[in-house]
């Protein structure tokens, strides 16, 4: 089925990735770690823009944008070069950024999601390094503000912002490439994707072939989804009503779910780039065999690697490759002799990630074993993203021995989900977990007992059941579980109830 | 205490006196001074000068005076480039070049006046005044880098710094008859220095002898990671000490010595030309035909990359903040109320020379130029070992003489400006009189031969008595 785009909507989006995984700032040896820090203290006189301070490259910062580069698979540029943009904005201490204008680290690249109809290339413009602002703090709402505040502890983070060309064609299809382009950073190991700020989208919307809008300030993937929709559906409108769109800037409002326009071409500011004189062109084309050696297997090949190593889905394959570290989890898993890796599949990407998700869980830490992939053992810790004091950790052998408790009908499948709820909630190994709760399946006679219990117990039931009404059945299956305290397995019990009572 | 110390007389006077007494004494004659050469004096000059005397800080330069030009930022005392628009600031950090001084020793003095931003050649900008040219107190002492000569020739410190983008270092020392180097692009570390033109400048010594010149450079010079346009290259000054100049080639550019050269001035340079033949050298004629083209390529580069660097100063974080109902209006009155006419002019004209549609026409252009200016000057070194000029085209002019003709003040920067565009270093020393003016004479190497500059300098003074001349009346 092929997706007609019946609006003709284009979508290009200008992503920036805060790479607060660095430990210093792009142009200073300010640390990054300033998210739960008191407003400007982590500064000095180059990232507060003193006069007379100069800016020297964190060399750091240029191999992970090479790595970035590559990684979305752009052409690294021989000799890169910083410009400045001018522009007076109080966050701005220099009244310039320093940015990359026609010499961008990283050229022409793609990035491939499941688009509307099938796999689709996103086209990748350019990915350039420049500097993050420092943020502004209203004094109280921003129309009755008292004044403004600004912390500079932001200034001089380094972002890389990824330019797509126009190549998505809906709402669903950006949101796709957003989560895709997340999983290639989250592989890199080169930011923190849930610290506030770490990924700021501007999207470029235009239908049916016309001018487009820049619509800025979004702040989340969801909110990209919202600000697009709202924004294809204004500019249609627009259209409906015998109007025109033209070339502007417009301001998401998160709260209101709504675009306001912020500045139209006639107002766009002339930014004056020029090279930065303080700073030297850097050839960096001789440092990309050593960065492209660093490189991880990415989530498409692993993906492709997984369907070919293991019996599962393309779906499980995809859901297992999106991070990293629950690929690694299930490795893990799969590799054990007494796993099937079709079972490990369902366990891991339908079962465990589903709790995980459920609980709201970031990874925020992981150890394996050994010390190269792939692991015989992984553990993940993780913390719930709103509240960091409750955390959960699981380690692979949990897993396996879930599964394999499982497979012998030693345990259910619904006490195989239960331990892994309890491993989250409340720790503890699945061995341990299992026998302190009395999770493993009850000897048969046990259930027999309570079967033939059940039946003398219940006369009226037993009756009607025999008289046609199969829903006494459940009545009475109930009763067996109630007595096995809900140890027993459901489907044997029905088993020996029906077997008993045609006897 | 005489007048006019070199650091060697200085040594011997802390030897037999103190440290101490000898800033002291420094900083009663810039009390009684009237040559508005100073901004400010540094309150720790003594307690630096007792530590000294104590023997809790030592190295080369060790009780040594040295004034400093206000673009050069000092922790703990004001640094205001001489502009209304930092009143007030006063830096958390020191510049690599004053980190370097205080490790020698030195004693940071007091900070000197200067052009508004560096912008000009006649200290006249300074939002605290024109400094007075010791000679002739009706006459400018050149700019910008104006107070550092100044209070060299008045005796008021042995040594000073001062910054050179288009000759401000080599500008004053000319007018006020004192040595003035600017290095090598990269051989003197920039970070601390508040820009003007980055691209362009170079922090540069000032004194009254050429041996000072390089003893200050031995502790300033050198490779700074702080500054990526620093380039470790390290040079031995005082080695270069030597009176020798024999087999040197010097070439003469024609293009230096055009319309508009004082006759005086250039009998003066002639006649060291003369004196280094006799002394062994050999001279050639040198043709570097984009000299022309120079001066608006400097301004138009200089001009944009200033209106860049002058955008931090807003009176949001430092310095005074005029009233605005928002934020863009308080920024533009604070900038328009306290940035002098001149800072104004050149940061409009490079605004517009960086603007979209006339970027290719100036910027761009300029820095087409730069590069065959560059070209002229590899060329000559081809040839010759250094080329000498007059170092300004004119000697000092009368104060208010070229206020209102902004150009015909941007013109005397002539036969100084090529040498930022190109990088090379550059010195000039006194060489003779005109009008009982000092003349300078410009001596220029190739990248990071400050080697032969220095001998080629501390030859002629060996060798002649022109830098001896002292000003007759001062205080």
């Amino acid at each position: 089925m092929v997706y007609e785009n019946p609006d003709g909507v284009r979508i290009g989006l200008e992503v920036h990735v805060q790479l607060n995984k660095l430990n210093t700032k792009l142009f200073c040896g300010c640390s990054t770690d300033y998210h739960d820090s008191e407003p400007n203290t982590h500064v000095c006189p180059v990232c507060l823009g003193l006069p007379g301070a100069l800016p020297v490259i964190n060399e750091k910062a240029v191999e992970y944008a090479m790595k970035i580069g590559l990684a979305l698979g752009c052409d690294i540029v021989e000799q890169t070069q910083f410009h400045r943009k001018n522009y007076y904005y109080p966050d701005l201490p220099k009244g310039f950024q320093t940015t990359q204008y026609d010499f961008p680290i990283a050229g022409e690249g793609k990035v491939v999601i499941e688009g509307e109809d099938g796999e689709r290339d996103i086209g990748i413009t350019r990915a350039h390094m420049e500097e993050d602002p420092g943020r502004l703090q209203h004094m109280g709402s921003i129309d009755k503000s008292k004044g403004t505040l600004i912390n500079y502890n932001r200034s001089g983070m380094t972002l890389i912002e990824i330019v797509s060309e126009p190549d998505m064609r809906s709402p669903k299809e950006a949101r796709r490439y957003l989560d895709k382009l997340r999983s290639i950073l989250d592989y890199l190991d080169v930011f923190n994707g849930d610290l506030e700020g770490a990924m700021r989208v501007d999207a470029n919307v235009s239908v049916f072939m016309g001018e487009r809008v820049e619509v800025k300030n979004i702040s989340s993937f969801k909110g990209a989804e919202r600000a697009l929709l709202y924004e294809i559906m204004r500019q249609k409108n627009q259209i409906r009503r015998g109007g025109e769109i033209t070339l502007e800037t417009r301001h998401f409002d998160e709260a209101r779910g709504v675009t306001l326009s912020m500045r139209t071409k006639e107002t766009e500011n002339d930014y004056r780039y020029f090279p930065e004189p303080d700073l030297m062109p850097m050839r960096v084309a001789d440092r990309v065999p050593a960065v492209a050696a660093t490189l991880p297997e990415l989530p498409d090949a692993k993906r492709n690697r997984f369907l070919e190593e293991y019996d599962m889905t393309d779906m499980h394959a995809k859901a297992l490759t999106s991070d990293q570290d629950i690929a690694d989890f299930y490795e893990a898993v799969a590799q054990n002799e007494n796993i099937d890796s079709k079972d490990a599949a369902v366990w891991v990407a339908d079962i465990f990630k589903g709790e995980w998700n459920y609980r709201d869980l970031a990874i925020h830490g992981r150890t394996n074993d050994p010390v190269t992939p792939p692991y015989s053992w992984v553990k993940l810790s993780g913390a719930n993203r709103k509240d960091p004091t409750i955390t959960s950790s699981i380690g692979s052998d949990d897993l396996i021995y879930i599964i394999g408790s499982v497979n012998n009908g030693e345990i259910s499948d619904n006490s195989g989900i239960e331990v892994i709820r309890i491993i989250l909630d409340e720790g503890g190994s699945a061995n341990e977990v299992i026998d302190a709760k009395g999770l493993r399946k009850v000897e048969d006679d046990i259930v027999a007992t309570a079967v033939s219990e059940t039946i003398a117990e219940n006369e009226a039931a037993v009756q009607d059941y025999l008289g046609g009404a199969e829903k006494s059945l459940n009545f009475l299956v109930g009763q067996v579980m109630k007595k096995t305290k809900g140890r027993a397995d459901a489907r044997q019990a029905r088993e020996l109830l029906v077997a008993a009572l045609k006897s | 205490m005489t007048k006019w110390l070199s650091i060697s007389d200085v040594k011997e006077i802390i030897a037999a006196t103190s440290a101490e007494e000898v800033t002291a004494s420094y900083l009663e004659l810039i009390e009684k001074s009237s040559i508005n050469g100073y901004t400010c004096t540094s309150d720790g000059a003594l307690d630096t000068a007792k530590m000294v005397d104590k023997g809790e800080v030592a190295g080369p330069l060790a009780g040594v005076p040295i004034a400093i030009k206000d673009n050069i930022s000092t922790k703990g005392l004001a640094t205001t480039c001489s502009s209304k628009i930092l009143e007030g600031y006063v830096p958390p950090y020191d510049a690599h070049v004053i980190e370097r001084l205080k490790a020698a020793g030195a004693v940071i003095i007091g900070k000197t006046n200067m052009d508004e931003f560096a912008m000009g050649t006649s200290t006249e900008s300074s939002c605290y005044g024109v400094t007075l040219n010791p000679w002739d107190h009706e006459r400018v002492p050149g700019g910008s880098s104006g107070g550092s000569a100044a209070v060299v020739a008045a005796g008021e410190s042995p040594i000073s710094l001062g910054s050179d983008t288009g000759g401000s270092v080599r500008c004053p020392a000319a007018f006020c008859g004192v040595v003035g180097l600017k290095p090598t692009y990269g051989a003197v570390s920039r970070y601390g220095l508040i820009s003007y033109a980055n691209s362009l400048e170079q922090i540069g010594p000032m004194a009254t002898c050429v041996e000072d010149i390089a003893a200050v450079m031995d502790v300033i010079g050198g490779y700074d990671a702080r500054d990526s346009t620093s380039i470790d290259n390290k040079i031995d000054y005082q080695a270069a000490l030597v009176d020798d100049v024999k087999g040197l080639k010097i070439g003469v550019p024609d293009e230096y010595f055009g319309e508009g050269v004082d006759s005086s001035t250039e009998k003066a340079v002639w006649d060291a030309i003369a004196k280094y033949e006799e002394m062994g050298a050999s001279w050639g004629k040198v043709s570097m035909p984009n000299t022309k083209y120079a001066l608006a390529a400097y301004y138009t580069i200089a001009m944009s990359e200033a209106s860049s660097n002058l955008a931090r100063f807003d009176g949001t974080r430092y310095g005074p903040r005029s009233e605005g109902e928002n934020w863009h209006v308080m920024a533009s009155r604070t900038r328009a109320e306290n940035f002098g006419k001149e800072v104004q002019r050149r940061i409009l004209l490079g605004t517009y020379a960086l603007s979209a549609g006339y970027q290719d026409k100036y910027y761009l252009k300029a820095l087409q130029v730069r590069t065959l200016v560059k070209q002229d000057f590899e060329k000559a070194f081809a040839n010759f070992d250094v080329l000498m000029a007059p170092t300004m085209p004119l000697p000092a002019f009368k104060i208010g003489e070229k206020v209102e003709d902004p150009l015909s003040q941007y013109l005397t920067d002539v036969n100084t400006v090529p040498m930022n565009l190109a990088g090379v270093p550059c010195i000039s020393v006194p060489c003779g009189s005109s009008d009982g003016l000092p003349v300078g004479l410009q001596i220029i190497g190739n990248h990071f031969d400050e080697a032969t500059l220095i001998r080629a300098a501390y030859s002629f003074e060996k060798n002649t008595d022109h830098h001896k001349a002292r000003p007759g009346e001062v205080a």
